[in-house]
Order: structure tokens, then sequence, then C-alpha cells
């Protein structure tokens, strides 16, 4: 009877410190270092992925007409505004003339000055010619010198090269006139195409250099998105290959086009290859130039190969491998791989087959002696 | 034999457990604080480890790219990928900030990471969940950290991306969650700041009579063109092929391209030695504070134990026993406080502080087995002050 109330105690005691060391080997054992690395494993499986390119790119026009005066002056009034629809050879503004008009008047009036100066030559040479037949009769009768008669032969020279001049001075005058009136036609800025006005640069009264923009006008016929793909994941890229377009504007929608066509230069300093994309069907309204748009490019199903997730694809030093489980043990096998798509499935050409098992996700590194516990999902990813 | 110890505490188990667990929960937080700062020079070890890195070139004399900011051209890889003994480059960008889901926004660092397939040099080499990255755009990696779930979008900038995929101890050497993002993208992040600071600066160029010029009506474009691009990269990765010393390919590449190369070992040694020394430091004296209180109060509790029964250890002298099994129970108790103690803060150690600090802890079974015998010895030492109080008793109290 004495012992019992010391067992109760002892009882109690042991109730207390055995839980209480059994808590505190579990807690050794299973966490930190020495806990086991919590897993997920994936079968390969065969299967045919569709791999397809990414890139982005803006839109733009393929075709921008920037017209501009053709020599440096002041702009006199512009008749369109951005936005407007014009046909080929519709008038879109003028360019102010300053002195152009006086120039043409004292050009007009040089080409009458030549003119006389044309009929001065003709007379004097017709009056030279005259001279001449008239000292040779008198050389002849012996009533002149010889000089003499040389006098007026050289006088005659001189007149038809005077005359001749003359003539020259005239297509001279008459050219400088006509260029005058080239110019006057050219100060008009004319569609060169149907197209809609992008951009109108210079309001009236601006004066602007030979050559610079006054309007932007583009063939909205022609807009096309102008992409770039990063040139390490860019191979297969071809001409007239399916592609869908999405506007960051516009992110819930797709729309369908296709490669026009392949760059054949490549933008050295980014590593990316540019590709021009058309809309199947331009979308209306028409984007604004200049805006981003995805690009994803479908290239062709591949045949049935193994194919795994990218997430269990690991680096050894120099070879690439995945966690193999092969009789619960962990072997990295190394792999050759294939062709990935964008939802992350590579296709392996070398090193495991279908029906493996390997190690998807796992919580930290992991290394051929790592103890494993295989989960249904890491802890603390939510579904 | 019987134990005089033992019966003692059966005596008053209850009182004994309880002073136990009480000096469990400080002993806890002393192994917490240990953990803390094992934790702390982890993350700078993961950071170093996640970059599956074996040499870091930065921008001349810098500390880049942890604790210092480097920038080098993005082209600079082509040379120092011809170079021998190098393997593999990629480059590297990193950018502190926050990234904004909706209303909430999270302190994280920006990896940009040059595209390729996984196993790539600044990788995540591995995934809790999701995929790696395939797009060459718009696409992000984040750690579990960050609390992002596969398929929220994030804003980084102006762009908004989707996540992809999880990792987990993907941390910066402060221990702020990684978000990985392609390398593009994050140059343009790291360089464009908002649009109205892009257009504050457009306004900025166009005020300038040496930008813009009414003679060259072009110049303009080209100059904000230029200026809204980014070239540069903050590091290149590299790994270097087997067989080749990783000191000689960093000499080679110092001398020849330059450049700042930094080797596993010196990189540690910025991360450890240099980035986290204060709060290392910082922590290191907790840790001795600690340690220092927690003997002090361990004393404390064995000497008032023992004084509580002192007119039982004055009978135990006047019927004659030793003064060494004296001595001895009471050091046993002591080192069996001791003992619960410890199993006591091993567990909360591990079960409730590790998994609620905000901050990253690791509890190494070395540092436990260290801390288990400093526990022992500081017990031990406590008992010599009860322990001379004990023989000091004059058995004629047992009875006045």
């Amino acid at each position: 009877m004495k012992h019992l109330p010391i067992q109760g105690r002892t009882l109690a005691l042991l109730a207390v410190i055995v839980p209480l060391l059994a808590l505190f080997v579990y807690v050794g054992l299973r966490s930190g270092p020495l806990a086991p690395v919590a897993v997920t494993v994936m079968t390969v499986e065969s299967r045919a992925i569709t791999p397809a390119l990414f890139g982005i790119g803006t839109v733009e026009a393929r075709y921008t007409y920037k017209i501009g005066p053709t020599f440096a002056g002041r702009v006199k009034n512009l008749e369109v505004h951005v936005g407007d629809q014009v046909t080929a050879g519709q008038v879109l503004g003028e360019m102010d003339p300053v002195d152009l008009d006086d120039r043409l008047r004292s050009q007009q009036a040089a080409f009458r000055g030549a003119q006389a100066a044309l009929r001065e030559a003709q007379a004097r040479q017709t009056y030279a010619q005259t001279q001449v037949g008239r000292y040779k009769r008198l050389f002849a009768a012996g009533s002149t010198s010889d000089e003499t008669l040389n006098t007026k032969q050289q006088e005659l020279a001189i007149a038809a090269a005077s005359l001749s001049a003359a003539h020259e001075n005239l297509a001279r005058t008459r050219s400088d006139q006509e260029a005058l009136v080239t110019q006057q036609k050219n100060l008009q800025l004319i569609a060169p195409h149907d197209g809609v006005v992008a951009s109108r640069d210079t309001e009236p009264g601006t004066t602007v250099v030979a050559g610079q923009a006054v309007l932007e006008l583009i063939d909205p016929e022609s807009v096309w998105v102008n992409v770039r793909f990063d040139q390490i994941s860019a191979a297969g890229l071809a001409k007239d290959l399916p592609a869908r377009i999405v506007l960051r504007s516009r992110s819930g929608q797709t729309l369908s086009g296709g490669v026009l066509r392949v760059e054949l230069k490549a933008d050295a300093v980014t590593e990316e290859m540019l590709a021009k994309v058309v809309f199947d069907e331009l979308p209306q309204p028409l984007p604004p130039l200049g805006e981003l748009a995805e690009v994803t490019v479908d290239l062709p199903a591949l045949p049935v190969a193994p194919t795994i997730s990218n997430a269990a694809i690991r680096r050894d030093g120099n070879s690439v491998g995945v966690w193999q489980i092969v009789d619960d043990e962990l072997r990295l096998t190394p792999v050759t791989l294939g062709v990935t798509d964008l939802d992350g499935s590579v296709q392996v050409r070398k090193g495991i087959k279908e029906g493996d098992q390997i190690v998807l996700y796992s919580e930290q590194a992991l290394t051929s002696r790592s103890r494993i516990e295989v989960v249904d999902r890491i802890p603390g990813v939510s579904k | 034999m019987i134990s005089l110890a033992g019966r003692d505490i059966l005596q008053a188990w209850g009182k004994f457990v309880f002073t136990g667990v009480g000096l469990g929960l400080l002993i806890g937080v002393t192994l917490s604080m240990a953990g803390i700062y094992r934790g702390m020079i982890d993350d700078a070890k993961v950071l170093l480890d996640n970059s599956s890195a074996d040499l870091w070139v930065v921008q001349k004399d810098t500390l880049g790219p942890y604790a210092e900011p480097s920038s080098i051209y993005q082209d600079t890889w082509r040379g120092i990928r011809g170079m021998p003994g190098v393997a593999r480059t990629a480059n590297v960008t990193y950018l502190t900030m926050q990234v904004r889901q909706g209303e909430r926004d999270v302190r994280a660092m920006i990896a940009g990471i040059t595209a390729g397939e996984p196993g790539t040099p600044g990788w995540p080499p591995y995934l809790v969940a999701g995929r790696q990255i395939t797009r060459s755009h718009y696409e992000a990696v984040a750690d579990i950290a960050s609390g992002f779930e596969l398929g929220d979008r994030l804003q980084i900038r102006r762009n908004h991306y989707t996540v992809v995929g999880l990792t987990r101890r993907m941390v910066s050497s402060g221990g702020d969650p990684m978000i990985f993002i392609p390398l593009k993208d994050a140059q343009e992040a790291q360089f464009l700041k908002d649009n109205d600071a892009i257009l504050q600066s457009r306004r900025r160029t166009e005020a300038n009579p040496a930008f813009n010029k009414p003679g060259s009506p072009d110049l303009l474009g080209a100059v904000i063109d230029s200026q809204t691009t980014n070239t540069y990269v903050n590091a290149v990765l590299v790994q270097i092929e087997d067989g080749y010393s990783h000191d000689d390919v960093a000499e080679s590449i110092r001398r020849w391209k330059r450049l700042t190369v930094y080797t596993r070992a010196q990189m540690e040694e910025i991360l450890v030695g240099k980035l986290i020394a204060t709060s290392a430091k910082q922590i290191g004296m907790f840790l001795v504070i600690l340690s220092m209180v927690s003997a002090a109060i361990v004393a404390f509790i064995i000497y008032t134990l023992t004084l509580g029964k002192i007119r039982e250890i004055a009978v135990l002298k006047l019927i004659g026993t030793r003064n060494r099994t004296i001595a001895g129970m009471i050091l046993q108790q002591a080192i069996a406080l001791g003992v619960i103690g410890f199993v006591v803060g091993k567990i909360v150690a591990t079960l409730f502080m590790a998994p609620i600090f905000p901050k990253y802890v690791l509890l190494e079974p070395l540092d436990s087995i260290f801390g288990f015998i400093a526990v022992v010895l500081i017990c031990v030492l406590s008992s010599v002050i009860a322990i001379y109080a004990a023989l000091k008793v004059d058995p004629a109290e047992a009875i006045g």
C-alpha cells in the first residue's frame, strides 16, 4: 500500500517524460538537415508535343510615306489632319513660295533679255558677213590691203561665236525659268499613294529643311508586326508558319496571323532574330503603330517521344540530367534533351525511356546520398 | 543503492518538471538565436549555390553583384566565353525592389536570367511546383516565401508577369525571396523607372537645345532611343571546365579582360564577412547575453531548490551521510534539470520558433550537440554555489 503513491507518481512522471523524449527524437530526425527531402515523382510518358516560339514585337506599317518639301522653306498650309483618309494624287498641303514668284519674274525678264541679246548678235553677224563680202571684192580689185580683209574676216568669226553664245544663253535662261516653274509646282505636297495620315509633324508657318517630313502617311492595309525572337530559342522559325498575336491593349483577344518573312539580318547587339508577322484579317479599329504585341509562332507537331517537364532537369557539373528513382535509390541520369514546347514539356532524345520514374519537384537540392520521401505535393505549395 | 536525487525529484516532480520546461523555453530562444545566425550564413550561401557559378565576373574594382552595384556590357560574356577553361557563361542581373500584385506588394530580389535551357547558370536549380521559364518575356519563377502562387500576375515596373513556377529557399543575402524573370525584361526593369519618369526624361531631352536642333530633326529621336535602352548586366556567371583551376581561370580573366573576378571562396568571404557581418555580430552578442542569462537563471533555480530542502540536507548530515553523496544529489538534479530544459528547448525551437520566425532559422545537429554540452556544463557550474551552501549547513539545524 505504501508503494502505490510513489508508483503513481513515477507513472505520472513517465507519462510526461516519455512523450517528451519521443517528441525530441521525432524532432531530431524529422526536421533540419537530418530530415528526408520531400520530392514529387513523375513518370516519363511518350507523347507528341507541339513546340512554339514566343517573341514580342511592335506594330508597324510596311509602307510609310514621309512627305515633305524638296527645298528649305516655310509651310503655307496643310489640308489634312491625323487620321484622314487620302487618295493618291490628292493635294495635302502647300509650301509658302516666299520669293519664288519674284525670282520667276526675274527669270522671265532675263529670258527676254537673252532673246534681245540673240537678236543683237544676229544683226552683228549679218553685218560682219556683208562686210567680208564687200572687202573680198575690193581686195580682188586691188583697192584694199590684205590686212584689212583679214580684220573683217576675224570680225565675222567673232560675230558668229557671239551668236552661238547668245543661242546657248537663251537656252540656259529658258531652262532656269522652267526649273523655277517646276519648283513652283513642287510647292504642293501631294499624296503618292492611298493611305491614312499617321502624323502631322509641323504646322503652317514652320520653317522646314529640305527632306524633313511634314506629314507621314501610312498604308493601313500594310500593317504588320515586327517581331523579335531570342536567337537561342528561335530554331525552326520560317516563312508561312501560323502565328497568334496578342496586342497589349487587347490582352484577352488572340488574333491569327502568319510569318511573312524572316529577316536575313539579325540584331547582333541584342542577339535576336527579326521576323515580320502579318494579320490574317486586319483588326478593327486598327492597332496604333508602335503598340506592343506578343506573338506565338506554332511550329509543326513533333512525333511521339519520351517527354518530361523542364522542372525535372538538373545540371551537375558538365552534364544535364534528371534524378531517376531506381529501386528506391536516387541516381542522376544524364539525358540529351530535344525540343521544348512553351508549356515546359521537353522531349528526351537519349537517357531515359517511357515509364521511368524521375524526380519532378524537390524541397531542396538533391545529392545521391539524400534520403527522400515521396509526397503528392511539396509542403507549403497550395493547390 | 537508492538514488537520492531521483527520490527527491519524485517528491515534488511537478514543480521540477515545470521548472525544467521554463528553463527549456529560455534554452529554446538561445537555440533559435544560434539558428538565426546559422540561417543568415545559409541565406548567403544558398544565394551562391543557387546561381551555380564557379566565378563571378563583375565591373572592375567593385564588390558586385550582391554587395555593391556593378554593371558591365551585356556582350562581355562573348569574350569571357572564349577564354581557356570556361565551360559556360551567363549574364545575370539582380535588383531588389517591391513587386506588386493587385493591392499587395512584396519585397523581393529580381534576378534576370539569361535565355537558355534549365541548368544554365543563374537559373533556379530546382522547383517545388510549376515549370521553368520557357518564353523569353513576361514569365516569372517566384520563391514560395514571397507568397505568390502559380498563375498569379505580378507587376514589375510596367510589365505584368505570370508566375509559372515556384522555388524554395531561393533568397537574397538579406533573406528577401527571389523572383526569376527573363534577362531582357530584367534589364528593362532595372533601367526603366516608370512611365512618368520616362516622360519627364523625354521632356528634359527635348528642352536641351544640343539634342533638339532645328537643323537636324531626327537627332532628338535618336537620342531618346539611345536613352531608353539598357545594354548592361550586373555580372557574368562563369562555370569552369573540369580540370582547370578556378584561381587560374579567374586570374587570366582579370589580367586579359581587365574585370574583377571572384571565386566561390572570395564571394562567400564578401557575403559572410562584409554584407552580413554587422547583423551576424548583433546575433552573436544576443547569443552570448542569452547564454549568460540562462546560466544565471539555472544557478539561481538550483540554489533556490537546494535552500528549499536545507532542513532535509541537515538531517542527512546528521545521520552521517557523506558530503560526496549530498553534492552528487544536487549535481544530478542540476543535470536532470538541464536535460529536461534542453529537450524542451530543442522541441520548442524546432516546432514553434523556427516555422514562425520571419527569417530562415537553421538548426544544425552539431549546434544542438554543442548546445547540449554547454547546457550541461552551465548546470554543473551553477550547482557549485548550491553545493557549497549545502555543505556549509550545520547538522544542528535539523533539530533547531
